[in-house]
């Protein structure tokens, strides 16, 4: 027997998740750009574009972190790389970016600046068809998926995991950071793409295209929150979970963890790339740093702030660390990484449920005592 | 350097004044020519090669060459010795202008006072003169050099000489000086003579057969003296990277084999070393002058017991509460690490601190087949062969070694037996640490001291660990020899960036085809 899908769709919360996303589409994708677009600047409750700008960052790590919770937080599988995925969606769509800048360079050739500058006549052939939107987007998936099936295949196939599995994928992230580094890589070395000019023809910082990038990015998250929900409440998540607890268990049941693990590895992956493609126009750089394993083992620390395997965690913990982050590097620069470092050792040694098990177990224990 | 060469020049000068002297006419065209007798002066002074002439030169080259009236002289503490005779001047003649020279004399005078290097008491010397002259050899030089070898007694130095000779000669009208000269070339290793050999390959410039072949001949023989010395400085460079991998990864594998704990701050323990080892520098520096040269002896201990206080403070305040939980370590240890690195940059600044290798560390030493090894290197591939028998001591030859490899190996049957994993826990991270420590050291004699120096080897190092296979410390020094010997002959190939690209590639696959490394532990294990 089926469940319809508007049931199981409704099923995928319970009341407090529903509010909750409720509340987050209030906010994200009706109030903020309202107060962005309708109010005049002198107004008190007016949203700068600063705000906006950081947001819309912050929606895309919200993303990642998500993702990154389907994979750590219900496969068990701490990837150490997913900075990569996310920089590689990002790079696919700064292609077609970086061809939209059309003439206005500073150079005013056909081809990219940092072509130029290395004196090549033409685009090498991965860059042909990236003028076009459609191709590009098609890129920020396929690219993400198809260095996550190849390299998720051969480590899962031979059942590495653990730490293991988290230091190889260190060492692809730091591999490819090494690769985009390189000025004859083709992506502008060191200083990847930046100067966007437009998308589609619309200037990139025009308030309308920033607020309609916010919202593009407040509503893929809210999708990809649908989405892994459903993963992880349907059969399929289960047994995830499953593995992620008693893998040799698992497969004395008879199941193949290999395709569960691949799965769930690829989706994460291809998530990661639209966060990606996403950030890049709101942030306006994209460059091979993103790779950098510090920034991959970061978002490992969003998702533990708030809370592993519970999906709102982790956009939770995306908040509160980068909200965090863009205050302490204001306000104190010099102890940014002291309250990074003991987030780190304090999550793990005392909130192994993050924010939200905090938040939980205060709350059963308000309730025993009433 | 350059003043004590000129103090000795002086000595030998002062034993023969008596008898020799200049042509006089000589030395006044040098102090009042136009800029091209200068030269011409210049070149007869350089080609007489004399200890005199050298310090008239020399004196000439620091703007210390006088001129009063008749007299030229040069000034020697506080007598003025005249140029001509060698003896000094009384009085010291009163109103006197120093010799003016520009900059086209001075490049004139520069190559003069580099080619009577060659002429210098000191064998060093004269072979370094000697090793710099094959690789930048001119025509004019000749006379010098014919000189040179007439004067050498150092056969090896000589052998150099005839090798300069024989290139300048390859370009002599004459075929049978070219021919000789092109077979003298066949014991060369200098990449000049090989340029210089392959330009007489093309017939429109060698007319003689009989030199072409020859050429073809010596050509072939230089092409493999190059290649061995190329391969073998590889090696050795491979070696020595291996070394300081070995030495990174050392503690990795124990503090790994004994907890299955990565420890993303073992690179950062690796920069509490070598910060400990600038602190004794300074320490050095400030309290005890004379013996700073033996500052890197002392920092060894003080570096060991830092970096070994810093793990198992870690381990006694953090890791201890993550046993089980291999993941959380990662990331509670990687926060640690970003502690230690900020710590390091409020202690001691976001640049680079300056140490200085003592002198019993820097310079090269010269070996056949044209290799020349720096001594830190090899001081630290001895430093790391050290490290190395010490840990096997340990490990093997002691109780404490007998009780880490049994928690290594099943942890709950030791704590049966009465081993006290709780303690042999702190005690091998504390160790790990202290090899880490011992590890910044030797780093902080060839690399850069700053606060993100650990950050790199934290992946090197545990692809060291993976591939030697786990809490082995034979796969440990394997793998890292291996790994640095490949990655120094891949950067040959294909340039550094896709060296350490394939590298990652390839210990990538390699987990994929034998995930217990090359050593791996016989036995039977239940995962989870």
């Amino acid at each position: 027997m089926r469940t319809p899908l508007l049931f199981r769709t409704l099923a995928l919360f319970d009341t407090t998740g529903w509010i909750a996303t409720g509340l987050f589409v209030a906010i994200m994708l009706v109030l903020l750009p309202l107060l962005h677009l309708a109010l005049p600047e002198q107004s008190p409750f007016y949203v700068s574009s600063y705000v906006i700008a950081l947001l819309g960052k912050i929606l895309c790590y919200a993303i990642v972190a998500v993702a990154m919770d389907l994979i750590w937080g219900y496969g068990g599988i701490l990837s150490l790389g997913h900075g990569v995925f996310f920089a590689l969606g990002g790079y696919a769509f700064g292609m077609y970016l970086m061809r939209a800048i059309g003439h206005d360079g500073v150079y005013q050739s056909d081809l990219a600046d940092f072509m130029v500058f290395l004196d090549w006549k033409a685009y090498p052939w991965y860059w042909s068809g990236t003028e076009y939107i459609l191709w590009s987007l098609v890129l920020v998936v396929a690219v993400p998926a198809f260095l996550a099936i190849t390299f998720g295949f051969f480590a899962f196939r031979s059942r590495i995991k653990g730490v293991y599995f988290s230091i190889i994928t260190q060492a692809m992230t730091y591999a490819f950071m090494l690769l985009f580094f390189r000025n004859e890589t083709g992506f502008g070395g060191n200083n990847g793409f930046t100067d966007f000019k437009r998308i589609l023809g619309i200037p990139i910082t025009s308030p309308g295209m920033r607020v309609g990038l916010f919202m593009l990015s407040g509503l893929t998250l809210l999708m990809t929150l649908l989405l892994c929900r459903y993963l992880v409440t349907s059969k399929f998540g289960r047994v995830l979970t499953a593995i992620r607890d008693a893998e040799s268990r698992v497969m004395f049941l008879g199941y193949n963890p290999l395709w569960y693990k691949l799965t769930a590895w690829t989706i994460s992956a291809v998530l990661c790339g639209i966060a990606g493609a996403l950030y890049v126009p709101q942030v306006g750089i994209i460059n091979p740093s993103e790779m950098s394993p510090a920034n991959s083992i970061e978002i490992a620390i969003w998702v533990a702030v708030g809370g592993r395997a519970t999906l709102w965690g982790p956009v939770l913990g995306a908040f509160i660390v980068n909200l965090a982050k863009s205050y302490f590097s204001v306000a104190f620069p010099d102890y940014w990484l002291f309250f990074l470092g003991s987030l780190f050792v304090v999550v793990t040694l005392f909130l192994p449920d993050g924010v939200l098990g905090l938040w939980k177990r205060l709350r059963s224990r308000v309730r025993r005592r009433t | 350097m350059m003043t004590k060469f000129l103090m000795l020049l002086m000595l030998l000068g002062g034993s023969l004044m008596a008898g020799a002297t200049l042509d006089a006419a000589l030395i006044h065209t040098l102090a009042n020519g136009e800029s091209d007798e200068k030269i011409r002066a210049i070149q007869d002074l350089g080609a007489l090669a004399t200890p005199e002439a050298v310090l008239v030169l020399k004196s000439l080259s620091d703007d210390a060459l006088f001129v009063d009236g008749e007299h030229v002289f040069y000034l020697n503490g506080d007598q003025a010795i005249d140029a001509v005779t060698g003896l000094a001047l009384t009085p010291i003649p009163e109103s006197s202008d120093n010799v003016v020279i520009n900059n086209r004399v001075r490049s004139e005078l520069n190559t003069a006072l580099s080619s009577l290097k060659l002429f210098d008491p000191k064998p060093s010397v004269r072979r370094k003169a000697a090793e710099a002259l094959l690789n930048d050899v001119s025509p004019d030089m000749l006379p010098v050099l014919t000189k040179a070898v007439a004067q050498e007694t150092d056969a090896g130095i000589r052998e150099l000489l005839l090798l300069a000779v024989a290139q300048i000669n390859l370009g002599s009208p004459e075929a049978s000086l070219r021919l000789s000269a092109v077979q003298a070339l066949e014991n060369s290793s200098s990449p000049n003579a090989r340029n210089l050999l392959t330009i007489l390959l093309d017939p429109a410039h060698e007319p003689v057969e009989a030199v072409r072949r020859a050429a073809q001949a010596s050509l072939k023989s230089v092409d493999n003296r190059l290649a061995l010395s190329d391969a073998l400085a590889r090696i050795f460079s491979g070696i020595s990277l291996g070394s300081i991998l070995m030495l990174a990864a050392l503690g990795l594998a124990i503090t790994y084999g004994v907890m299955g704990v990565i420890n993303m701050a073992h690179g950062e323990l690796l920069m509490v070393g070598a910060y400990a080892t600038y602190v004794t520098q300074g320490w050095f520096r400030l309290h005890w002058p004379q013996a700073l040269e033996g500052y890197v002896l002392a920092a060894i201990p003080v570096a060991f017991l830092s970096a070994a206080l810093v793990g198992v403070i870690l381990e006694r305040t953090v890791i201890r509460w993550l046993y089980g939980r291999p993941l959380e370590t990662l990331l509670a240890t990687w926060g640690l690490s970003l502690g230690l690195i900020q710590c390091a940059r409020l202690m001691f600044g976001a640049q680079n601190v300056e140490l200085t290798n003592p002198s019993w560390m820097s310079g090269r030493v010269a070996l056949p087949w044209g290799l020349s090894l720096p001594w830190n290197r090899i001081d630290i591939i001895l430093f790391s062969l050290f490290v190395l028998a010490l840990v096997w001591v340990l490990m093997n030859k002691t109780r404490l070694g007998l009780f880490v490899r049994a928690v290594t190996q099943n942890r709950a049957m030791a704590g049966c037996m009465g081993v006290p994993t709780g303690l042999i826990d702190t005690v091998a991270f504390g160790l790990g640490a202290g090899i880490a420590g011992l590890g910044g050291v030797a780093l902080s004699q060839i690399s850069n001291v700053g606060p993100d120096m650990g950050q790199g080897y934290i992946v090197d190092s545990f692809m060291v660990v993976v591939l030697g296979g786990v809490g082995q410390l034979a796969g440990a020094v394997w793998a890292a020899l291996g790994l640095g010997i490949l990655s120094k002959f891949l950067e040959g190939w294909v340039g550094a960036v896709i060296a350490k690209i394939i590298l990652l590639v390839f210990v990538i696959i390699f987990i994929q085809r034998r995930p217990q490394g090359l050593f791996a532990l016989k036995g039977r294990f239940v995962d989870n």
